[in-house]
């Protein structure tokens, strides 16, 4: 008898335990992560819209973030530091939560930036860094990546390696962070191996023609040249045209966000080898930046928080399908 | 074999081009090679196209700072078309027409609601952008789709060892002098550069005239677009923001055809053209730093506008008409 009861009281025990299973328990930490977005609001200030990294990050973050309830604003400068220095000025003023911003150089926002943080606004800086450093950081390491692409370049063309040692660069703007850091990383390896010989480093503007009319002076005056590097690959089309033209094998790296039109190209053979710094990963480590800003509300300023994207070298025989991303359309 | 009298802009122009040909020829061995020479005249095939539409205009006494926004955006909106599943013929059509289209617009601004060509083509430039940025395409860089191969060969293709683009060039320059000389149209462009109401009172049709030119700059602009495109397989629309336009007004002014109209022809646009080219293909061997080759090329611009003004000062009739 005393056994059934224990028998009949356990099964109690045990269906309520099973009820109340069924009604779940909550996630204490819930309704204190949703609060913390609420009415927040997220400006971002790109150099311009409508290329690929830009429009990538700005799909990113808003993917991230609306769902959250944060408000996700753009204003487009379109190439025009001024405008975008407009923009931050009256975006101080607005106190909106958060500013996301793509310097167009290492000096033009520094200031700018400071004044922000003073004013309470957390600012998050993408990809190319001003010379002032704030919030947040996501971005490619510059330097890290000139000397990777530096050795890469020792290892297809050096003497040792059964090259020649003749290399190009072909830079973009000659201000801009991408230029000027990865110049640095270059010369950093460079530097130490004098059996490599840069036999020409323009700067090409980000423009392709210039691109393919440097690349096809370049290969009238060194038709052995073994490799280089050029820094983007929309530019880097012309490079490739230039030297598709010529009828020669060179080594070019190039480097981008990892749009599709980057494996595009890879496939035709425009380019040997590209450096993605992949930006749905950037944007995606903006947004959560931005998450453990608001979550955490340190003062604008206090801490400083650097994530350096991952690298990948894609070329013709290591890529895979789905190795570039595209945007979805609108 | 020019007296002092002779020594026209122009000739200066050709003058230092020949002598930085030759410097550069004794001093960089592979500059003076038949490949060099002719990647040197490719690489500035686009400028010199587009050259020959600015003169047509500035002959005309007008202006055409729309020019690289229309080529850019007639030719990013045919490859987005052609991306996105229209017939190839059907969107160089198009884009045709965006070109012929544009320039009317801009030729009637100026001719009937007559407001100065400066500001109309200015303003045009920017309307033209922004709408095709805005309408037209989703991105800055449109890329050459595969359905439009069959067009490379313009940019890229060669005949007879010649590059296309040069050949594309020197068409356009003899159909440009030919038009200049042979056309009624022609000469009445001349006409009307040289003195507006003049020309009016013999009784050239001048609006209908003006629309003209700026039709057929925009068409030039079609061209040079398509040459642009289909030799990097891409086309960026940034260019219509940058101070390409200017490069293309300085080919023009520099060789000698004056901003304040009736003056000049094709050989003008030739022999400046030649110059940016020799200079930029001697200081890329040279491997000299991108800022320092805009300086270097701003001197040198200077100085053949400085010898122009000692050799040839102003007469009466431009201190009356003023420069632009």
């Amino acid at each position: 008898m005393k056994g059934i009861t224990a028998l009949l009281a356990a099964a109690v025990i045990m269906s309520a335990g099973t009820m109340a299973t069924a009604a779940g328990i909550d996630d204490p930490a819930r309704a204190s992560h949703y609060d913390a977005f609420k009415g927040k609001r997220v400006v971002f200030v790109p150099i311009a819209m409508g290329f690929d990294l830009t429009e990538g990050w700005a799909a990113g973050i808003r993917s991230a973030l609306e769902p959250l309830g944060v408000k996700f604003d753009i204003r487009d400068p379109n190439w025009n530091t001024d405008a975008g220095a407009q923009a931050i000025t009256s975006l101080i003023a607005e106190k909106p939560d958060a500013i996301v911003v793509h310097n167009p150089d290492v000096q033009s926002y520094a200031r700018l930036l400071k004044r922000a943080e003073e004013a309470g606004i957390y600012v998050i800086q993408v990809n190319m860094r001003s010379s002032y450093s704030t919030d947040g950081f996501a971005g490619a390491d510059y330097v890290g990546m000139g000397e990777r692409i530096a050795n890469r370049l020792i290892e297809k063309c050096s003497p040792a390696n059964g090259g020649n040692g003749k290399i190009a660069i072909m830079q973009g703007v000659l201000t801009a962070a991408a230029s000027a850091y990865q110049m640095k990383g270059l010369d950093n390896v460079l530097s130490k191996n004098p059996q490599m010989k840069v036999v020409s480093n323009q700067a090409a503007d980000w423009d392709a023609t210039k691109a393919r009319s440097i690349m096809a002076t370049v290969l009238q005056q060194h038709p052995d040249l073994c490799g280089g590097v050029g820094f983007w690959d929309v530019m880097d089309v012309g490079t490739g045209a230039a030297i598709r033209e010529a009828n020669k094998k060179v080594y070019w790296i190039t480097q981008g966000g990892g749009n599709q039109a980057a494996c595009d190209n890879l496939n035709k053979n425009l380019y040997s080898e590209v450096v993605s710094y992949d930006v749905p990963a950037q944007a995606r480590d903006i947004a959560n930046i931005i998450q453990s800003l608001f979550q955490n509300k340190p003062k604008p300023g206090a801490t400083k928080t650097t994530l350096f994207s991952p690298l990948t070298f894609i070329n013709n025989d290591n890529m895979k399908p789905g190795a570039c991303w595209t945007l979805e359309k609108k | 074999m020019f007296g002092v009298a002779n020594l026209t802009q122009e000739r200066i122009v050709l003058a230092l081009a020949l002598g930085l040909t030759t410097v550069f020829s004794i001093a960089l061995p592979g500059f003076l090679t038949a490949e060099n020479l002719l990647s040197l005249v490719r690489s500035v095939s686009v400028l010199g196209i587009l050259g020959i539409a600015m003169a047509l205009v500035v002959i005309g006494r007008g202006i055409d700072l729309s020019l690289v926004a229309v080529m850019a955006v007639s030719l990013a909106w045919t490859l987005h078309m052609v991306a996105t599943g229209v017939p190839l013929a059907v969107a160089l059509a198009l884009g045709l027409a965006f070109c012929l289209l544009a320039g009317i617009i801009t030729g009637f601004l100026i001719a009937y609601v007559e407001i100065p060509a400066i500001f109309a083509t200015l303003a045009m430039g920017t309307f033209i952008y922004g709408f095709g940025r805005y309408f037209l395409i989703t991105l800055d860089v449109v890329y050459l789709p595969d359905a439009a191969r069959s067009i490379v060969w313009i940019g890229s293709g060669s005949f007879l060892g010649i590059p296309v683009p040069v050949l594309v060039f020197g068409g356009v320059c003899l159909l440009g002098a030919l038009f200049l000389r042979y056309v009624k149209a022609g000469r009445y462009v001349r006409a009307i550069g040289d003195n507006l109401l003049a020309a009016r009172i013999t009784g050239i049709p001048v609006r209908p005239i003006i629309v003209m030119q700026y039709a057929l700059s925009g068409l030039i602009g079609f061209v040079a677009g398509l040459v642009t495109a289909t030799s990097v397989a891409s086309m960026n629309i940034r260019v219509a923001n940058s101070t390409f336009v200017y490069d293309v007004i300085l080919v023009v002014v520099l060789g000698g055809i004056g901003l304040s109209g009736g003056k000049g022809g094709v050989r003008n646009v030739i022999v400046g053209t030649l110059l940016i080219g020799v200079l930029i293909n001697g200081m890329t061997i040279m491997d000299v730093q991108y800022t320092v080759q805009n300086v270097i090329k701003s001197l040198i611009l200077l100085a053949a506008i400085v010898a122009d003004t000692i050799i040839n000062p102003r007469d009466e009739q431009t201190a009356q008409q003023g420069d632009i």
